[in-house]
């Protein structure tokens, strides 16, 4: 009975998902289950999944963040701004991260004290950051960091692993206490249920939101500073349409845009599904567009399905009783 | 006053203030700027102007009843592209069609929108962030990385961006100017003057009571969509007249540019509140910022930093101000209708 329900929750259909592709691609071709190319999977697209942590907790809470992939460039931007104006590294690397935080604290300051819309604020952060990191790097490239920045993207420090992934396992068990293990998650869900219930109820509601932000951004910055680690270069489009992989991930996750429901499981299956199905199809020979399609489809139908099943049930109970 | 408050409703006001600011704006570009005052000033602005006000008409229209178009990026794109390429194999096809082929398609793309909103019941964010990447996928696998060029492009494409319908001084109207304005004015009069359109903003107002009163919810929801994917090709036309030159990339990231528009012509992100006349100010202020800022000495890296606060300033007007003069506004309403009604049968009511 319980192997049934969890066949038939969401995260079952996932875990059933996942399976699929992964048989698939390993019939397709035998070095699928190899560590290297398993790690390489990871690697291709660490950056927006070390976001798409953080921009889980945000849309539970019921907001959304559209700014995350300009944050991303701006910290890069920061970093190649600083270094090449002589700008010690670690210093132009934590400058980066502030850089995000400020972010953070401006996107959480209209939403949570003012009271704007975070569709609307997060839309304007998304062009007005990405303008100030054109602003810093204009039309050029800067490269030519020094050996160890670049190794910390290019190079597995850990046995096989890379700084990146090692920082992703890590957020996820933060992340994954924080919101299931903590009385703050609680409230985050308690807020994307309700928000008048938990303001009535003497929640502070805005601190909370204002912290969310905040981490949403300042995790972007990292992400962004790791990225410009793997490509070794920074130029002013980085990361440029990130904010939209980033949010399918997490809404094939089972996550509602309404807020209120979801939980990091979905999450981290839905990011092994999406991170399988590009790498199986790549191995396929399939092109990176089609691939987008595939998901872009896959993010329709995952709540199109459910909601037609729904559909015809009541009809079907309709009809009996 | 009362005079204001009777002829006046707050988001003319707020039209106003924008129309102001556009003026501002010109009044400071032309004291920046050499020669800013030229026919060709007023034609850049223009022909980019219409393709996103045409597009945030559209947009307008399902922002209205609380929903959301991200596709309409990727809809331009393919209209323009495939609308090019068979104007190029057929060059003797009658211009209507053309036309016709764009917004069909856009029509289609709008159908499967709608369709999945109100059938099965998907949030529209998560239908077009879905549809955006389809229709884009579709676009760059049908297309087989081939470009429409303006060679291959019949003559009167080519021309159209030239063929000036009327002339006041020194400004040519464009067909594409006129048409955006006709566009503008239909659509205004439909929402505010119509019955139908007066449906978008019970529905956005409140959906549940909108059904309650018997209003085709799901129905008139995807006749927005229809419409924005409709206006959405139109527009992609217009691209394809002035740019002559498609790739697959086209109309790439301008569904941000054209929820932009939007959002600063002072149309409700949640929906119920907000014009088309607004959303083309929106444009139009954003165009003037686009066009103008790259002729400043100042780098025009400036240009986006300056729309993403422009926006948020716009948003935040209507927040912080707007509610204000609704709560004026609605506040007197109440004292004409509260005058306390005559005591006529003050004999068998109030207890000791």
């Amino acid at each position: 009975m319980k192997a049934l329900a969890l066949l038939k929750s969401w995260e079952g259909l996932l875990l059933f998902l996942l399976i699929v592709i992964v048989g698939l691609s390993f019939e397709n071709s035998p070095v699928y289950m190899g560590v290297g190319n398993i790690v390489n999977l990871f690697q291709l697209e660490i950056e927006k999944i070390i976001v798409a942590l953080a921009m889980t907790l945000l849309i539970i809470n019921g907001e959304i963040d559209l700014s995350v992939a300009s944050v991303m460039g701006l910290a890069a931007c920061v970093v190649a701004w600083m270094f090449h104006h002589g700008v010690s590294m670690p210093l132009a690397m934590l400058a980066a991260l502030v850089a995000g935080a400020v972010a953070g604290l401006f996107n959480g300051f209209w939403v949570a004290y003012v009271g704007l819309p975070s569709l609307a604020v997060t839309l304007a952060g998304l062009i007005g950051y990405r303008g100030i990191a054109r602003i810093l790097v204009e039309d050029r490239s800067y490269g030519g960091y020094p050996a160890w920045f670049n190794a910390i993207g290019q190079h597995p420090q850990f046995g096989p692993l890379t700084v990146s992934i090692i920082v992703f396992a890590i957020l996820f068990v933060v992340t994954a206490v924080v919101l299931h293990l903590s009385g703050f998650g609680r409230l985050v869900y308690v807020m994307g249920n309700n928000l008048q219930a938990a303001r009535y109820s003497g929640i502070r509601v805005r601190p909370i939101k204002m912290s969310l932000f905040v981490a949403s951004s300042t995790v972007s910055a990292l992400a962004g500073i790791l990225y410009a680690t793997r490509l070794g270069s920074v130029r002013g489009d980085m990361a440029q349409g990130f904010e939209l992989d980033i949010i399918t991930m997490v809404l094939l996750g089972g996550v509602s845009i309404f807020g209120g429901s979801g939980n990091l499981a979905g999450v981290g299956l839905s990011i092994l599904a999406i991170l399988n199905l590009r790498n199986g199809m790549g191995l396929a020979n399939i092109t990176g567009n089609t691939q987008t399609s595939v998901i872009g489809a896959l993010l329709i139908l995952s709540v199109l399905v459910p909601n037609t099943v729904d559909m015809i049930r009541n009809k079907w109970k309709g009809r009996t009783t | 006053m009362n005079w204001l408050q009777r002829n006046i409703r707050p988001e003319q006001i707020r039209e106003f203030s924008l129309l102001l600011l556009i003026v501002v704006a010109i009044t400071i570009f032309s004291a920046l700027i050499p020669n800013y005052f030229v026919p060709r000033t007023f034609d850049r602005i223009a022909s980019s102007v219409a393709i996103i006000a045409v597009a945030a008409v559209g947009q307008t229209l399902v922002v209205l009843t609380r929903n959301i178009d991200l596709s309409v990026g990727s809809l331009i794109g393919c209209s323009a592209y495939f609308a090019g390429t068979m104007a190029g194999l057929d060059k003797g096809l009658p211009p209507i069609v053309v036309v016709l082929i764009a917004v069909a398609l856009g029509v289609a793309g709008g159908i499967v929108n709608g369709l999945i909103v109100t059938l099965g019941r998907v949030p529209s964010i998560i239908v077009t962030l879905g549809t955006l990447a389809i229709y884009r996928g579709f676009l760059v696998d049908l297309s087989g990385a081939k470009t429409v060029t303006t060679d291959s492009l019949p003559k009167w494409i080519v021309d159209l961006p030239h063929a000036s319908v009327f002339s006041l001084g020194k400004l040519d109207f464009t067909v594409s100017i006129v048409l955006t304005l006709v566009i503008v004015a239909i659509f205004q009069f439909a929402i505010t003057r119509m019955n139908y359109g007066r449906r978008f903003y019970a529905i956005g107002s409140n959906p549940d009571a909108a059904q309650l009163i018997g209003m085709p919810l799901r129905s008139t929801v995807f006749t927005t969509f229809v419409l924005s994917g409709a206006l959405a090709g139109l527009a992609g036309f217009l691209t394809l007249a002035r740019y002559g030159n498609i790739t697959v990339d086209n109309g790439r990231g301008l569904e941000l540019q054209v929820v932009a528009a939007v959002v600063v012509g002072g149309v409700n992100i949640f929906g119920g509140s907000g014009t088309v006349v607004g959303a083309m100010l929106g444009a139009v202020l954003i165009g003037t910022l686009e066009q103008s800022l790259y002729r400043l000495d100042i780098s025009e890296f400036w240009r986006d930093a300056l729309l993403g606060l422009l926006i948020l300033l716009a948003v935040a007007s209507d927040a912080v101000i707007l509610e204000r003069l609704r709560a004026l506004w609605s506040r007197t309403e109440l004292k004409l209708i509260d005058k306390p009604p005559p005591q006529v049968g003050a004999v068998g009511g109030s207890p000791p």
